[in-house]
């Protein structure tokens, strides 16, 4: 694999919980990059988002942490990242998009010498099609922190059921303007474990078995995590994004 | 907007969950308005409805009671309802179904616990294209299993020299258990209590019709819409056989996204005939990892990690099982029922 990029793919999101679909996604976006002949994936990095956040149902990020740290405790290039769930408000993506990259070139700058631009990996968000439709909802992201992560760090969009990602960057001239940096996967299996569908079994005691890591099933059951109540927090809140725009306007 | 139609005035009994008593329910009218086929209403309609049918399959709606309208939207058309044409109603054949229907979903509620998952690979002589040796199937599936309490591997068919038809597998594995059982001590089932397997009820409902205690554990085939739909192929199931498995055990059948498993049941006379035995589980968490995808992906050096248990997927590595070689096996091969059954005809 020499020649080719070193790349990092960083996932963002609630992860309440984790589950297998989650993981998948990193394997998918591996194999993707690894055939387009020009990347070479080196790390992957979860990073559950704060609480903060106010996302109805959210527990607390303590557990989040937890549970995604044994979900990939046998991986041996994912790992989970506390930053973003340890600031104090929420932070925005491009915020801790350019937290991880910095970080990773302060490492590759201490370690090498001279230090060549080239040996810095590339950061890039992975996500799911469903994150692409949340470009346009109106007050969620500001103009200029699209352009930087699209623009700036790249996007990996792993396809889910039937949303077709391809049309929402059809819809968006930002997006559109930006296509080469946006990387397609096509997941072929038709595969719908989000964990609004886990949340709910477990809610209504039924089983989640083959859905999440067996570990994360027991932390789950340790804690009584997912229960009616905890479907309520935070049911009237406006998620961190949307307030934190109409202060700025 | 439909069509209504008057109809005289209909007694029936409406069948309450958390008593036993029915009681009469005499509406003034029947309003007939929609005709849609299938066994379960969806809509929900505040009045003037015919009568209600519990739906334990309806997680949405509290109370879980849905109205059923039958009829045709237009007078000239006819319609299906539930799994009978209607080319005008009559009073009879309409009070004929609703009792069917409630018969039906009464018996549906059944409790059931679920005892245990038996996996049962199929033997080399099935002579499938791309099918490994069962010695690795199975070690695969025990793999897999390893931390189920429930879910167990056997290996009885696929130690068969010759193929054995799934009927008689399921009759092995039923004789099994019934000898299993009446050698035991009885294990009862304790009336008016629920009990949860940990996490692993694949079947839960409520009801208040109980088995009996002298009643050795039922064994159900459980398969896909896909396999259900099998049924129709020619030359692949003996109808005898469909028969048994249908009559005499029963199917759970997991719905799966593009096929409709009730439809198929309306449309052959025999599933039809055994509807009680057919317990549909919808799977409400589409996953659709078919054995086809994986064993592509694995040809490809793609990753299959979350797909199969860690355990597994080493163990295909291992032995480098599932390459372009292992999926031309009995590529010219004829599947073993085609083989049996035309060849007797």
């Amino acid at each position: 694999m020499a020649g080719r990029i070193p790349l990092v793919l960083l996932a963002c999101g609630s992860f309440n919980p984790i589950t297998h679909q989650h993981m998948r996604l990193f394997e998918l976006a591996r194999d993707h990059m690894h055939q387009t002949g020009l990347y070479r994936v080196v790390g992957g990095i979860v990073s559950p988002v704060g609480d903060n956040y106010g996302k109805q149902g959210l527990v607390v990020s303590k557990h989040r942490l937890a549970m995604a740290r044994l979900a990939l405790q046998s991986s041996d290039w994912v790992s989970v990242d506390d930053w973003e769930s340890q600031q104090e408000d929420w932070t925005e993506t491009v915020v801790t998009m350019r937290y991880h990259y910095d970080r990773m070139a302060a490492q590759y700058h201490n370690s090498k010498d001279p230090p060549t631009a080239s040996d810095v990996p590339q950061l890039k968000l992975l996500c799911g099609a469903d994150f692409m439709d949340t470009f346009k909802i109106p007050g969620l992201w500001r103009d200029d922190h699209v352009e930087e992560v699209v623009g700036r760090f790249g996007l990996v969009c792993v396809s889910r059921g039937s949303l077709q990602p391809d049309r929402a960057i059809h819809e968006s001239d930002l997006l559109s303007r930006h296509r080469q940096h946006i990387f397609l996967v096509r997941e072929w299996v038709h595969n719908e474990i989000s964990a609004t569908e886990v949340r709910r079994a477990l809610r209504r005691g039924q089983s989640v078995k083959y859905l999440l890591p067996d570990s994360v099933i027991d932390y789950i059951r340790e804690h009584n995590l997912y229960t009616q109540d905890s479907e309520m927090k935070n049911k009237d809140v406006k998620i961190r994004p949307l307030t934190m725009q109409t202060i700025q306007d | 907007m439909a069509f209504l139609r008057k109809l005289r005035r209909v007694d029936y009994h409406e069948h309450t969950l958390n008593t036993s008593e029915s009681r009469m329910i005499t509406p003034e009218t029947v309003w007939v308005t929609q005709a849609y086929s299938g066994f379960v209403p969806q809509h929900w309609y505040q009045d003037k409805t015919a009568f209600f049918l519990y739906d334990p399959c309806h997680h949405k709606r509290k109370p879980e009671w849905c109205c059923w309208h039958v009829g045709p939207s237009t007078p000239s058309q006819t319609c299906t309802c539930g799994c009978s044409s209607w080319l005008g109603i009559t009073l009879k054949t309409l009070k004929k179904e609703i009792h069917t229907h409630l018969e039906q979903h009464v018996t549906r509620t059944r409790r059931y616990r679920v005892v245990k998952g038996i996996i049962s690979p199929v033997g080399d002589s099935y002579k499938k294209k791309g099918l490994i040796e069962a010695c690795h199937r199975l070690e695969m599936a025990r793999l897999a299993t390893l931390n189920s309490d429930w879910i167990t591997v056997d290996d009885w068919e696929s130690q068969q020299p010759e193929w054995v038809e799934t009927a008689k597998v399921v009759r092995h594995h039923a004789d099994l258990i019934s000898s299993e059982n009446n050698s035991d001590d009885v294990d009862t089932v304790r009336c008016g209590k629920r009990r949860k397997l940990e996490q692993n009820t694949i079947i839960c409902q409520s009801s208040c019709n109980i088995n009996t205690k002298e009643d050795s554990p039922h064994l159900n085939l459980l398969c896909g819409a896909d396999v259900l739909e099998s049924f129709g192929v020619k030359d692949l199931w003996k109808p005898e056989d469909i028969e048994e498995i249908v009559g005499r055990y029963g199917v759970a059948c997991i719905t799966r996204c593009g096929s409709d498993p009730e439809k198929f049941i309306n449309q052959s006379d025999v599933l039809y005939k055994h509807r009680k035995n057919i317990h549909m589980v919808r799977e409400w968490v589409t996953n659709e990892i078919s054995a086809t995808h994986v064993r592509r992906a694995l040809r490809r050096g793609q990753s299959v990690r979350y797909l199969l248990p860690d355990s597994v997927v080493r163990y295909i590595q291992e032995h480098s099982l599932y390459s372009v070689e292992s999926e031309q096996k009995n590529a010219n091969a004829i599947l073993a029922p085609f083989q049996r059954y035309t060849s007797s005809n």
